[in-house]
């Protein structure tokens, strides 16, 4: 797994190493543009200086002394706008008043993901940080270089006495400038070829700890501008008719008395369902109710989740359909086992139901640029499926990317692009006649499919004598996510690698490790969701780590110490987290217990202990102590954070999230069937940082694994009831 | 048409008197603070003060509305809410915001109808509030500490 993890790049901090970078500048109405191509994979072969589009760039210095960063990251809440700043201003010298960021596409030789191979721009894997923590110190620092030559030449002082810090360039003579000021001599200065970075002993803003995000006044007053607030000219709202079942089409529909009502525009049919157009959302919506279509469900999904799953749990019993991992011999050691143990773990499907349901906005302007606005996460494949929607050449279509309520992997849809296609194909459906916004509701979204997958595992473990753990064997039944996402990313076996990950390179050291998967072929369509596999399969190890445990009258710390070889981020983040929760230690209050849980993800390492009472047969949550490993911290406040909100976030779910479907309909719709996690059952959390001065990886997702075994685990402990089938709370 | 009261000005709009105030806030007349997330009451992303009361706009509507005042994220304002507005901001509460113009409204109608909220009060008062960020801890901190410094 990891071979095929490494053969596309899923590795971090391998970006110098892996690319050269060309930086080149040009001038923009007297301000400076820095931004870097990707060259040659070759050393020393690099091309020239590529031309640089001024909104092509990483950063524009205008003379009025702005400075704007274009992110290549997409921001969906979790503060990657505020950690590029970071880093840029880092190496810039910029002040926080002067900067502001914007969503960049358009340029793959800036913004491709070398996570993700290189080959498109993307946001996802918990990579924002780690994939552009050199290019975007350099483009700040080569920046930063050329104002200060700039500056140097001007006043006719060596370049070695310009001082640099909240936006000035200054000189012991007294002179001092802006940033404005110097941009445009600075387009002049030549492009250094090495700028040095600063060295962590100099940084002032990476890992300040008293930071703050620079774009949170806005989200206080109602002018932070999301999708669903474009406002263009004569825009008109469209809202959706989906299939009721997955794969299901139109047959024919009755939009007569739909059309007929006020304000109405126009009804569409679309490749995937009925698009009713009008000049507002409510007007759209009351027509919605007023048209009848007749479904064909010939190549629908029709089985229910009780279906599916029971035929998971029959395929969990059998061989896996592919080996992921098998090392020593599993068989034999069970077959020498003193005791054996067997458990199997049932995960429902999950919607990601971000607060802003899905939306995208389309207007083709008077030179034939179909502009799309929206959540994008990948705009350079969106832009290549709106174009198709469109029938339009993608140099027509301009992504512009938008601030985002919410995403949690629902935004990555590279398999058909999703709403911006959709949204596309109803601006063409419409002649291009205005501009369009295409706004879900709650039921659209919550609809829609893209789902965690559900999953059936079937886990064995084989003590020895002593109660040593000796064998290990790891059954996961499931959708895989990357056959209809990035099927490249398949290896030659089918196996994918997200269906096992967090299970097939479990930390622990077992003599005999068998780790096997069977994808099943269920016409849902499924997507990654925040933590992607680990979601199941540290639930599903680390509980089962703990059932062991008992087994073996071993507490689950040391066993889990004794089992951890070699894995010394592991070990310092869950010594880290159990010393600060009092682990074995402290006295808890009666009826309350304690439980733990350790997991890599993304890179990072987190570990969880929850503090747990049962009350009324449902489990409660009383306070969470989380400590992480994210290599060095950028921000350690959106690290705070984010550990935080995936706490809850992971919380909300094996408490009481799930998307069950009946013959092939989806039953819930709102929030009122569909159950995140509240403010009243929100824990107290304490976040620890381990200081680190490793190569800076993701934060967004890797806090959430740890919660549900740590909180299963905890439950176990008070009560005895192991939580196999989640969510835990059935009628939640 | 209908008249709306809207943070002290008068929208004259061409609304029916079922549609939500959400929509004729949103679409009529252009405040876009308050927030679409569940049409059903269920998340309170929409919620606004109608006669100073937190309501959700989803499910009010325009003839509800008729002589009452609305005021939406845009238009509020006070020591209360100049004092959560510090808070969110220096407690960096937010992550998207997009539930925030909301959990805005509904922390500060707490705040005013009770000066010292307890957690239980906390609990009452917000969980109709959704956020997906899973802010809660952060906005529980910043209630307690708005209510410190508007004590003080």
């Amino acid at each position: 797994m990891m071979n095929i993890m490494r053969k596309y790049g899923l590795e971090p901090a391998m970006e110098t190493s892996r690319r050269q970078f060309i930086v080149g500048a040009a001038a923009v109405t007297g301000g400076l543009v820095v931004g870097f191509g990707a060259g040659a994979a070759t050393p020393g072969k690099q091309k020239e200086a590529p031309t640089i589009d001024p909104f092509d760039a990483y950063i524009q210095i205008s003379a009025d002394n702005k400075v704007t960063i274009l992110s290549s990251q997409f921001d969906m809440g979790q503060g990657s706008y505020h950690g590029i700043a970071t880093l840029v201003i880092e190496e810039l010298g910029a002040s926080w008043d002067q900067i502001t960021v914007q969503g960049a596409s358009g340029n793959k030789a800036y913004y491709a993901n070398l996570a993700f191979g290189g080959t498109f721009q993307g946001s996802g894997g918990s990579t924002s940080i780690t994939s552009f923590y050199t290019r975007y110190r350099t483009a700040g620092a080569t920046a930063r270089t050329m104002l200060s030559e700039a500056a140097a030449k001007a006043w006719g002082v060596p370049v070695t006495e310009i001082s640099v810090a909240e936006g000035r360039l200054a000189h012991k003579s007294g002179k001092s400038a802006t940033f404005g000021d110097m941009a445009g001599a600075a387009v002049n200065v030549p492009v250094p070829k090495n700028v040095t970075l600063k060295a962590p002993s100099e940084w002032t803003e990476i890992g300040r700890v008293d930071a703050r995000r620079h774009d949170t006044a806005s989200k206080t007053d109602g002018t932070h501008d999301f999708t669903i607030d474009v406002k263009l000219p004569g825009m008109l709202t469209a809202v959706m008719i989906h299939p009721p079942r997955f794969g299901g089409t139109v047959k024919s529909f009755d939009a007569a008395k739909a059309k007929s009502m006020p304000g109405v525009v126009d009804v569409v049919a679309l490749p995937r369902g009925v698009a009713v157009v009008a000049q507002n959302t409510w007007a759209a919506l009351q027509a919605r109710d007023a048209v009848t279509v007749q479904w064909d469900d010939s190549e629908a999904e029709m089985r229910g989740t009780d279906q599916i799953i029971a035929e998971y749990k029959t395929l969990a019993t059998g061989k896996p359909g592919i080996i992921a991992v098998d090392t020593g011999d599993a068989d034999e050691a069970f077959a020498g086992a003193a005791k054996v143990l067997e458990a199997e773990y049932t995960f429902p499907y999950l919607a990601h139901a971000a607060m802003e349901p899905l939306n995208a906005v389309a207007h083709r302007n008077a030179d034939g640029i179909l502009d799309i606005w929206g959540g994008h996460q990948m705009p350079d494949i969106y832009q290549d499926h709106a174009a198709k929607a469109a029938g339009v050449k993608p140099e027509q279509v301009r992504m512009n990317i938008m601030k985002t309520g919410g995403g949690f992997g629902r935004r990555a849809c590279p398999a058909d692009g999703d709403i911006t296609a959709e949204v596309a194909s109803i601006a063409k459906a419409i002649g291009f006649t205005a501009p369009v916004k295409l706004q879900w509701t709650r039921e659209n979204d919550m609809r829609g499919g893209r789902y965690r997958p559900a999953y059936v595992h079937r886990l064995k473990a084989g003590l020895d004598a002593v109660g040593n753990l000796v064998a290990w064997d790891h059954h996961i039944v499931g959708q895989s996510i990357i056959k209809d996402t990035l099927p490249f990313l398949l290896a030659k076996n089918g196996l994918d690698f997200m269906s096992v990950e967090g299970a097939a390179n479990m930390p622990y050291t077992i003599p005999n490790f068998r780790v096997g998967v069977t994808n099943a072929e269920v016409g849902v369509p499924v997507l990654w969701w925040r933590s992607v596999g680990s979601t199941h399969n540290a639930y599903a190890t680390e509980v089962f780590l703990d059932e062991v445990a008992r087994a073996a009258g071993k507490d689950p710390l040391a066993m889990r110490l004794e089992l951890l070889k070699d894995k010394p981020r592991h070990v310092g983040v869950l010594k880290l987290a159990a010393e600060k929760a009092g682990w074995g230690v402290k006295t808890i209050p009666k009826g309350h217990a304690l439980g733990l849980s350790v997991h890599e993800s993304f890179h990072s390492y987190v570990a969880e202990v929850a503090e747990v009472s049962v009350e009324e047969g449902l489990p409660k949550v009383h306070r969470v102590v989380a400590a992480v490993d994210c290599g060095i911290p950028i921000n350690p406040n959106v690290i705070e954070a984010q550990v935080q909100g995936s706490i809850g976030f992971g919380l909300g779910a094996i408490l009481a999230e799930k998307v069950t479907m009946t013959a092939g309909v989806v039953d819930q719709g709102n929030y009122d069937t569909y159950t995140p996690l509240r403010m009243n059952a929100m824990p107290d959390v304490d976040v620890h940082i381990v200081a680190s001065d490793a190569s800076p990886t993701g934060i967004g997702e890797p806090a959430v694994p740890p919660i549900g075994p740590a909180v299963a685990n905890a439950v176990a402990a008070a009560t005895g009831k192991v939580y196999r089938d989640l969510p835990m709370i059935k009628d939640g | 048409m209908a008249k709306l009261n809207i943070n002290g000005t008068v929208h004259e709009v061409d609304a029916p008197g079922d549609m939500p105030l959400l929509w004729a806030i949103r679409d009529l007349a252009g405040l876009s603070g308050t927030k679409f997330g569940c049409g059903l009451a269920q998340c309170g992303a929409c919620t606004i003060h109608l006669d100073n009361e937190p309501v959700r706009s989803c499910q009010t509507f325009v003839e509800d509305a008729d002589g009452a005042t609305i005021t939406t994220i845009e238009g509020l304002n006070g020591k209360v809410t100049d004092t959560v507005r510090a808070v969110w901001t220096e407690m960096d509460v937010p992550q998207c915001g997009y539930c925030q113009s909301g959990q805005i409204m509904s922390a500060v109608a707490l705040l005013t109808a009770n000066k010292m909220p307890t957690d239980a009060d906390i609990d009452d008062s917000m969980s109709g509030n959704l956020c997906r960020c899973g802010t809660y801890h952060r906005i529980r901190a910043g209630i307690h500490e708005a209510a410190k410094r508007l004590e003080a």
